[in-house]
């Protein structure tokens, strides 16, 4: 009894403190969180609109019925998958701070996942019907449908980047040694869990005879490319601006060698994509459609060329700058590489590949799809949630990992309180 | 200091609270009191009977009330030894789209605004036939036919290995003994992974409220077929599964000024598909995609 | 002994045949009433009364309206309607048959679309295809003009709304 009334004094304790580190930051802090709250408020007004009039709110229609939301939820499910395997090329290549990546990787990855599968949901016409994808509960479509697939591999992965961070995390709170036989194997697993989720959302656009340009078998190997050229490269910038406000040392050999990573990435989707571009401009059967559309305009409709043609540019910019050393080592040159990459593989892996799925249509229809306001602001609040909801748990998580909150500061308070 | 602290934290935090809160109730109030109702409604097939029948009673009250109208809702099974198919002789198709609006008629689907089609009459120029990316949908002459343009109606083919079926993450499509592939609308999630996987755009959206005047609903329904749906659910032809499980012909067949539409019961040798797949050069659509389509196109003269 | 039992087997067949041959030409289908103009039948009300004029000619006291397009280089009228018995149609034979088995009479020149109507896949049928309901077959001349059987260009309903037009927005 008495063991129980401790620990729920120090579990209140905990969470009380990490209240106050959430709540207390510098100015730019308070100004990044309230925007971040004011696209969630917005976004979730435009949310409550659609779920009234359903989705007929949206931009959507029975030629192009997937749009804004899947091409992201397809975009965070790369990224959510890159940020964990990067804990491979951390443990081999020995960068110091290791487990600060693996805990902070891994924590992003929870956000990104969270991000995805909100996508999904807001993308849902019966939300409230959500219960039927349950295994048990529900009628799971297992093992026939991938998005049942999906559902089990997506909430796994956030199971698995909850549990990881979360137990190392109170283990460091605790100044203990983390049971290593314990959570290795759970580490382990969520490596090619990574690959995995990202295989499988491949795999839901891939078994589709109906949509030529998506049944392509390169399409897996092109999702994995992309995702470890983007994932990555959001982990360079966090991790300059984790090293900035906080005291963890990340070296700028780690940061390099990350880019050097991501170059040859890129050289396998640009290879990738050169290997589909070829077999389609040379065969020259009637399924070049939908490339045309992206890549040309399919008559008189083109409004994803030029998106397209600047996300390639933009890839192969950054390509060059990763490739060269000398521009991958200085961080001004890095940071616009990065920048280049998130936004040009977004290009490339979002509208650029849900969209000319359905264009042209099965009937050989063509209609072109641009997300209206309301997608555009759901989607903003959804992306402002997942960067909030990673900014709190870096807030909390940084000072645990650096050592600054542990519980060492709740044992001195007591016995501090006793000698009173 | 401290008290600063204390009081900017508080403020924060009860700040956060109350927007969580506040943007929730009305997130839940604007559940409609059909979807509160229709909640936990079983799937389908998990049904029992006396389930069934009461589930019958509460949606024709709620058609009673909605539409002023008393609905026939029939949940009728699949006869034995039945596989429907359909066949469609194109040299007698004049694209008059008289069956597509004896269709929407039929169905009960969404007309004037959100309008909700289940047949696509496509418009090819003589000379091409499998390649539809040239194909005109929204051709409006004068008159038809035109001279020099054959016409392709496409509806749901019916598939004995249908893709749609596949790919549905919740069972809310399955395909019925009798080969109809239906849709348990209160099942139905709006994902719309069924559309993208269908090779012929057979199955179509209700991406909002479905509108139809009251004076003009088809009152003898099917669970399964054309009662009245509800928006973010999936729909698609059902071969008139209301009118064939009774032996009828369905809508499109008998609006058909051509006499182009033919029905049948592909496991008697006596009916009329039977008869047109033996001696007439019947195909499919999108053969190579392997979906196995149950609706026969074919050529006379 | 076996000369006779040829002889008779023979003449069996014949008859089977020729039985089998008039009943499966005198199979009925339930068709629905010839579609004749009001007031029209029947016929002999007016013929009983007149001349017969077999030259081919064009009409021009009564039957004015009636344009025939077709064959009309080879044939006419009294070709297809029994010159004697007008509430009757005459097959090339000379046989006389109703109106309603005006099929056979088509047939005899159409005969691939004859055989195709016979086992349904010509022409229209409504109402019950299987079980107790009725069933209902169309005539040739329920779609078909006899007298101008090609059918005319009719105008198309509608086509259906683009996706972005505004009436399929909210």
């Amino acid at each position: 009894m008495e063991t129980l009334r401790v620990t729920l004094k120090e579990t209140w304790h905990f969470y009380r403190k990490t209240l106050i580190l959430v709540a207390k930051g510098s100015n730019a802090y308070y100004a990044w969180c309230f925007l971040l709250l004011a696209f969630i408020a917005a976004g979730v007004l435009f949310y409550l609109k659609q779920h009234d009039v359903g989705l007929l709110a949206t931009n959507m229609n029975d030629q192009v019925s997937w749009g804004l939301y899947i091409a992201n939820f397809t975009y965070l499910v790369g990224a959510a998958a890159a940020a964990v395997l990067l804990v491979i090329p951390s443990y081999i290549y020995h960068f110091k701070p290791i487990k600060e990546i693996v805990i902070l990787g891994e924590l992003f990855a929870a956000s990104s996942v969270i991000m995805a599968i909100l996508f999904v949901m807001v993308d849902l016409g019966r939300l409230d019907r959500f219960w039927h994808m349950l295994p048990f509960l529900g009628k799971m479509n297992f093992p026939e449908s991938l998005l049942a697939w999906d559902v089990l591999a997506l909430n796994g992965y956030l199971v698995l980047n909850i549990l990881i961070p979360v137990y190392l995390l109170v283990k460091f709170y605790y100044r203990k040694d983390p049971n290593w036989k314990f959570i290795l194997p759970f580490i382990l697993i969520s490596v090619p869990w990574a690959v995995g989720i990202h295989t499988v959302t491949a795999f839901l656009y891939n078994g589709l005879p109906a949509r030529p340009f998506w049944n392509a078998s390169i399409l897996a190997p092109r999702f994995l490319a992309s995702a470890f050229c983007s994932g990555p490269a959001i982990i360079i910038i966090i991790f300059q601006i984790i090293r900035k406000v906080s005291a963890i040392k990340i070296e700028d050999e780690a940061l390099f060698k990350i880019a050097e990573l991501i170059a040859y990435a890129m050289f396998l989707n640009l290879f990738l994509l050169g290997s589909e571009i070829y077999k389609e401009y040379y065969s020259h059967s009637v399924h070049i459609a939908a490339f045309e559309y992206l890549f040309e305009g399919l008559h008189g409709h083109n409004l994803l060329v030029p998106w397209i043609w600047a996300a390639m540019a933009m890839n192969v910019i950054a390509f060059f700058i990763f490739l060269v050393p000398s521009t991958r080592k200085r961080l001004t040159t890095l940071n616009l590489g990065c920048l280049l990459i998130i936004v040009g593989v977004w290009i490339e892996k979002g509208p650029g590949f849900v969209i000319p799925g359905f264009v042209p249509d099965p009937l050989g229809e063509i209609h072109e799809y641009i997300p209206n306001l309301l997608e555009l602001m759901v989607s903003f609040g959804i992306w402002a949630l997942g960067l909030l909801i990673f900014t709190f748990l870096m807030k909390v998580a940084i000072p645990i990992v650096t050592g600054e909150f542990t519980h060492t500061e709740y044992e001195k308070e007591v016995t501090a309180l006793r000698h009173r | 200091m401290r008290d600063k602290h204390y009081t900017r934290r508080e403020f924060i935090r009860n700040l956060s609270l109350t927007a969580i809160a506040g943007l929730s109730i009305p997130l839940f109030s604007a559940c409609t009191k059909e979807e509160a109702e229709d909640f936990l409604q079983k799937h389908f097939l998990e049904m029992t009977e006396k389930e069934k029948k009461r589930l019958i009673a509460k949606l024709e009250e709620r058609y009673q009330q909605k539409y002023g109208r008393k609905f026939q809702i029939s949940t009728k099974e699949a006869q034995q030894d039945t596989l429907w198919g359909y066949g469609l002789e194109l040299s007698r198709c004049i694209g008059c789209r008289r069956c597509v609006y004896a269709c929407v008629k039929e169905n009960n689907n969404s007309r004037y605004k959100r309008q909700l089609q289940w047949i696509r009459v496509l418009r090819l120029k003589r000379g091409n036939l499998i390649n539809l990316e040239n194909s005109e949908h929204y051709y409006d002459p004068e008159i038809v036919p035109e001279k020099g343009f054959i016409y392709l109606p496409v509806q749901c083919q019916q598939c004995q290995d249908p893709p749609c079926v596949k790919v549905c993450p919740v069972h809310a499509t399955w395909q019925e003994p009798d080969g109809i592939v239906v849709v348990d609308y209160n099942w139905c999630v709006g994902c719309r992974y069924c559309i993208a996987a269908c090779p012929y755009k057979g199955r179509v959206f209700n991406w909002g409220e479905p509108n139809i005047p009251p004076e003009e609903l088809n009152t003898s329904v099917h669970y399964l077929g054309n009662r009245p749906r509800m928006k973010c659910a999936v729909e698609k032809c059902t071969f008139c599964i209301q009118r064939v499980r009774s032996g009828r012909y369905p809508a499109c067949v008998e609006a058909c000024p051509t006499g182009a539409r033919k029905f049948g019961n592909l496991l008697d040798p006596k009916s009329e598909i039977r008869y047109i797949i033996e001696n007439k050069r019947v195909f499919r659509l999108k053969e190579d995609l392997n979906t196995d389509s149950k609706f026969y196109y074919f050529f006379e003269g | 002994m076996k000369k006779t039992i040829f002889v008779f087997g023979l003449i069996f067949l014949s008859v089977v045949c020729f039985v089998s041959f008039v009943i499966g030409a005198n199979q009925e289908f339930p068709v629905s009433p010839p579609p004749i103009t009001e007031g029209m039948f029947p016929c002999s009300n007016c013929h009983a009364s007149m001349e017969v004029n077999r030259k081919k000619r064009e009409l021009k006291d009564e039957h004015s309206d009636i344009k025939l397009h077709h064959a009309e280089t080879m044939r006419w009228c009294l070709d297809c309607h029994d010159a004697r018995n007008r509430d009757k149609l005459r097959l090339y034979n000379g046989e006389v048959i109703n109106f309603t088995e005006g099929y056979r009479l088509c047939g005899e020149c159409h005969g691939n679309v004859y055989k195709a109507w016979r086992a349904g896949i010509h022409g229209k049928r409504t109402g019950y295809f299987a079980g107790p309901g009725k069933r209902t077959y169309f005539l040739c001349a329920h779609c078909h003009d006899p007298h101008e059987p090609k059918f005319k260009p009719i105008k198309p309903e509608p086509p259906p709304f683009r996706p972005t037009e505004a009436e399929n927005a909210r």
